[in-house]
Order: C-alpha cells, then structure tokens, then sequence
C-alpha cells in the first residue's frame, strides 16, 4: 500500500480526485472526506496495493502530479510494532517472553504452562484481590515420596515495575524449558519445590496499564473513596508504621489502615505462615535499582543470620556481573537504600525464614520503570 | 567534609558516558555543597571536565532545521511510552528533556533525595518570532525515597550555539 500526496490545482482536477476516491473507495487520510478536497491543499490518500497502479494512470492521464509520501505502508506499521520472532515463539506454544504481557494474557498463560508441563506444574489458588480477582501461584514441583523444601519468590508486588512479573514468567519458562536437559535444574528440583506468584498485585498491575503507568500501591478505595491504594511493600506486619511510610492515602507508601488490611497482603501472609517451617528462601521481585538487598528495612541493627544472608548474596550477585557485566549492590535496606517498615521481605524473616531478599532488577534510573522491551531478555538471562 | 554551620560538602570523581555512543567516557571532578537547614537552596556545584565532549554541532543543525520547518506546533505524550519505546524523530525530544530534568533535579535535591526522570508526561512545541526553539514540558520525575512521581512543569529555550536554557 502506498500513500500519495497531491496538491490538486484546478477545480476540474477536484472533481476527478472526489470521484476516483469515491468509486474506488480510496482511504483519504487528509482530509477526511471527499467533500473537503480543495484546490491548492493537502491531499493524502492511502491507495491499497493492487490499486496503486490504476490510481497512478489515472493521475498520469489528467495531468495531476503526484509525490509519493509513504512508499510502504505496512513495513512502516511493522517498525513501530516490534514483535520478537524465532526461538522465542516455538516454545510454550508461542508466548513471547521479551514482551510486556496484560494480565489477561498473564492468567492464560498460567492456565497454558500447567496444560504443557502438568507433570511438574500445578496453579493453585492463594487469594482474592481487593477489586475480587483471583490471585494464583504457580508451583513447579518433581514428582517424589519425599517431603520437599520450598523456595517461595513473588513479582509484582508494586504496580509500575513491569519488568518484575516479566522476570517471573521468563524464570518459569527457563526452568521447565530446561528441566530435560539441564542436570543443575533437575537436581534441584529432586530436593526443592518453586512457588512462584508471577503477579501479586493484580489490580495494580492493571491499573498500570489502563490507567496510569506509574501507579504503584493496590487498588482499596481510603476516606469514602476519595483516595486509592495502599503500597503493598510497607503492609505486612514487621514494624508496621514505624519508618519509612505515610499514613496519609494519597501518598505512595501509604502503609495502610492496619498491618495486612489488604487482601493482597494477607492471602500472601496466610500462605507463608501456614508452610513457613518448609520454606527455605523467599525472593520478592522488584525495579529499579539492581541491588539485592537483605533484612532490615527499619533498622540497621543486623539480622542473626547476617553473615551467611550476606554471602549467598554476593555469591548471586557475582553470578549475575558474570552474565553481562551489571554490577549489582548487596546489603540490607536500611543500610544502602531507605528506611521502610512493614516489607514482605522483613517480615518473612522474622517468622522465621532464614533467607529473605529484595531483588530490585534494571536499571539505576536512565529508564525506571518503563524499562524498554529489549532489556527484558538481558535482565531476565543474568538474574537466572 | 562537614563544614560547622555551612553545611556538608561531597568530593566526587565521575565518569561521564556519552549515552548516543556508548563505550565514550569523560572523566570528571565535581565538588557539591549542600547548605545547612535551608532546604529551598539547591546544592553549590562545581564541574571540572577532563577531556572533551565530542561535537554534536551537525545533529544540532539538523534537529535545528527539522524543527523549524514544521508547519505544525510539535506536540508530543508518553515519551518514552507504556512499554518503553521512544519513536526515533522523538529521540532529540527525549535527549532534552533528559537534559532539562537535570536542572530541575539540581535544583531541588537535598541529601535525602534521589530523583530520576520517570517519563516526559507531555510536550508542546512553542513556536518563537526570535531564533530559539521553545518547548513547553510536563516532566514526571520520580523520588526514590518518598517514591513519589511528581509532575513538574517546565519551559525550555534551545539553540544550536546557546545550548539549552530551563
């Protein structure tokens, strides 16, 4: 398809242009209507390939010249939509993991990792959000008689930070993937279970994307619905409104009316609590900023197992410099990042799970949170 | 450095990279005083470059040029968009936002804030009867500590030889 530009210069030229458009039924991008086609004004008109060269003839034969605007249409459509082909789209019957997904495509994709792969994976139900939507984990677990330990890791837990739930899937992906043929992943799936929440903060994320890219808490309406959405991240009960929160709901880490009064907080907190003598690690996924960071956020007095929290993390975090050279900081919250109260990470600790991280992904602020697609499969392939 | 009833002063040694030709990098020394108590003053800062920046004198002319010649008032949302891209004849657009927030950044940071720009919410060309382009734009900068986006308004001046003015 091609779109010309035309200036036509008589009237007669005006009338043959109206009747060419509308007896081939051209697409007049400007202007809108036949009607409002001048002489000595713009004139676009999109001419659908199998037309181009009559439409042009017939140019030729009144003497209307024309400029050629758009030579093709469609390879211009093509460059403003990048779309991923090749391997990314064999595996999992064509899901493409280097792109931002809605949350609709996210559920069907759970439905569709469970289908492909239901000798390892179950979706289980944990809860319900605030505006009722379901919230599902997906467990990735080797057949066995033997109780197994669990590694818990959550995404999504604030709104605006894509490339977390991005991170989940492409993990899942990269383990099921590989089970076969990787004996590192098969090992480990002999001695542990993965429960992975590729999305905890299901309005929110929503809301994201409909609605207001930036936006972070949940979704539960404070002061007679004049105010929305409590940050998630400063719910859960560990100091609970002592630091690094608000208790004004317009603010972005308002921290609620209570420890856990968000469905959200407390469908995660019921689940933790009920497995938490199995539970081995819990990773809660986060952007930006590339640090791995440990307990606690509200106060640097350091947790009893410091030493060894500190070493898995520098051992992770050299792992992932290894990959592509991103350097990533190690430490506890209150130490390199901000005073904060009330984190699922900080909280899991002191239930009683011995290792609890905060992983805040790419990048360091060139692009926040509206982290380009093309990094999402860099980020993803050294945080594995 | 704690300086008694001035306030606190950082010594800090950077490493510049040219973000339109990565692997480039210019070393420099800064020297940034933050005023005791009066947090509506923006930090004393002083630059030394060691090196030179590389000339960008023939896409300034061009952008220049390009600019001037639109028929149209230039209005731009979203930059980059919801998943990250930035069309390409946005790019100077985006490069100068970046820019301008840097000032607006300066302007408003203490030691307790870390601010980064999240987006170019909007942009309106503004076109000018004398030789400077004008762009009117709605920044939302982002607060690492508050974890705030806040929007903030801004005018900007720019011309080839004059740089850029907020």
């Amino acid at each position: 398809d091609q779109v010309l530009h035309i200036v036509p210069e008589t009237f007669q030229q005006v009338q043959h242009l109206q009747l060419l458009c509308s007896t081939l039924m051209l697409d007049l991008w400007k202007p809108l209507l036949p009607e409002d086609i001048r002489a000595g004004e713009d004139l676009h008109i999109r001419v659908p390939a199998p037309l181009v060269q009559e439409v042009k003839d017939s140019l030729d034969q009144h003497m209307i010249s024309y400029r050629v605007l758009i030579p093709d249409v469609q390879k211009l459509v093509d460059q403003s939509m990048p779309r991923e082909r090749g391997s990314h789209r064999q595996a999992s019957g064509g899901y493409v993991y280097t792109e931002y997904h809605p949350m609709e495509e996210i559920y069907q994709w759970m439905t569709q990792i469970q289908k492909n792969n239901s000798e390892l994976v179950t979706q289980h139900f944990l809860g319900k959000t605030f505006e009722n939507r379901t919230m599902y984990y997906l467990q990735i677990s080797q057949p066995s008689n033997k109780p197994k330990k669990i590694i818990w890791m959550d995404c999504g837990i604030h709104a605006r930070e894509w490339i977390s739930p991005a991170f989940c899937q492409w993990f899942v992906k990269e383990i099921l993937q590989n089970y076969k043929s990787d004996p590192k992943i098969r090992r480990f799936l002999q001695n542990l279970d993965l429960y992975v929440l590729p999305v905890l903060n299901i309005d929110g994320y929503i809301y994201s994307w409909e609605e207001d890219r930036l936006w972070r808490k949940n979704r539960s309406p404070y002061e007679n619905g004049t105010c929305y959405g409590t940050d998630l991240n400063r719910n859960f009960n560990s100091s609970w409104g002592s630091v690094g929160v608000s208790f004004n709901c317009s603010s972005d880490v308002f921290c609620g009316s209570g420890p856990e009064s968000e469905p959200e907080t407390r469908a995660v907190a019921q689940f933790i609590k009920s497995k938490k003598s199995d539970i081995l690690c819990y990773l809660t996924i986060h952007s930006y900023g590339q640090l791995i960071l440990t307990p606690y956020g509200s106060t640097t007095k350091p947790p009893s197992n410091n030493e060894e929290l500190m070493q898995v993390a520098k051992e992770a975090a050299a792992a992932l410099t290894g990959k592509y050279g991103t350097s990533y900081r190690v430490g506890s919250t209150a130490l390199i990042l901000y005073s904060n109260s009330g984190s699922s990470r900080d909280w899991v600790h002191t239930i009683g799970i011995p290792l609890s991280y905060t992983f805040e992904l790419r990048d360091t602020g060139t692009h926040g949170f509206i982290l380009p697609p093309n990094q999402i499969q860099p980020t993803c392939e050294e945080t594995m | 450095q704690d300086i008694d009833d001035v306030g606190h002063k950082y010594y800090l040694e950077l490493e510049l990279e040219d973000v339109l030709d990565k692997g480039r990098t210019v070393n420099c020394t800064a020297e940034v005083l933050y005023h005791l108590g009066s947090q509506s003053t923006a930090p004393e800062v002083q630059v030394t470059v060691q090196g030179e920046l590389s000339s960008t004198e023939e896409a300034d002319k061009e952008f220049y040029n390009r600019i001037r010649s639109l028929e149209k008032e230039l209005v731009a949302e979203n930059i980059p968009d919801s998943h990250g891209n930035v069309p390409s004849e946005l790019e100077p657009i985006h490069l100068l936002a970046w820019a301008a927030s840097g000032y607006v950044i300066w302007q408003n940071s203490t030691e307790n804030t870390k601010f980064h720009l999240a987006q170019v919410k909007h942009m309106k060309q503004v076109k000018r009867s004398d030789e400077d382009l004008q762009f009117d734009y709605v920044l939302l900068l982002h607060e690492m500590v508050s974890q705030e986006v806040i929007p903030w308004e801004l005018t900007v001046l720019w011309h080839p030889r004059r740089g850029a003015r907020v």
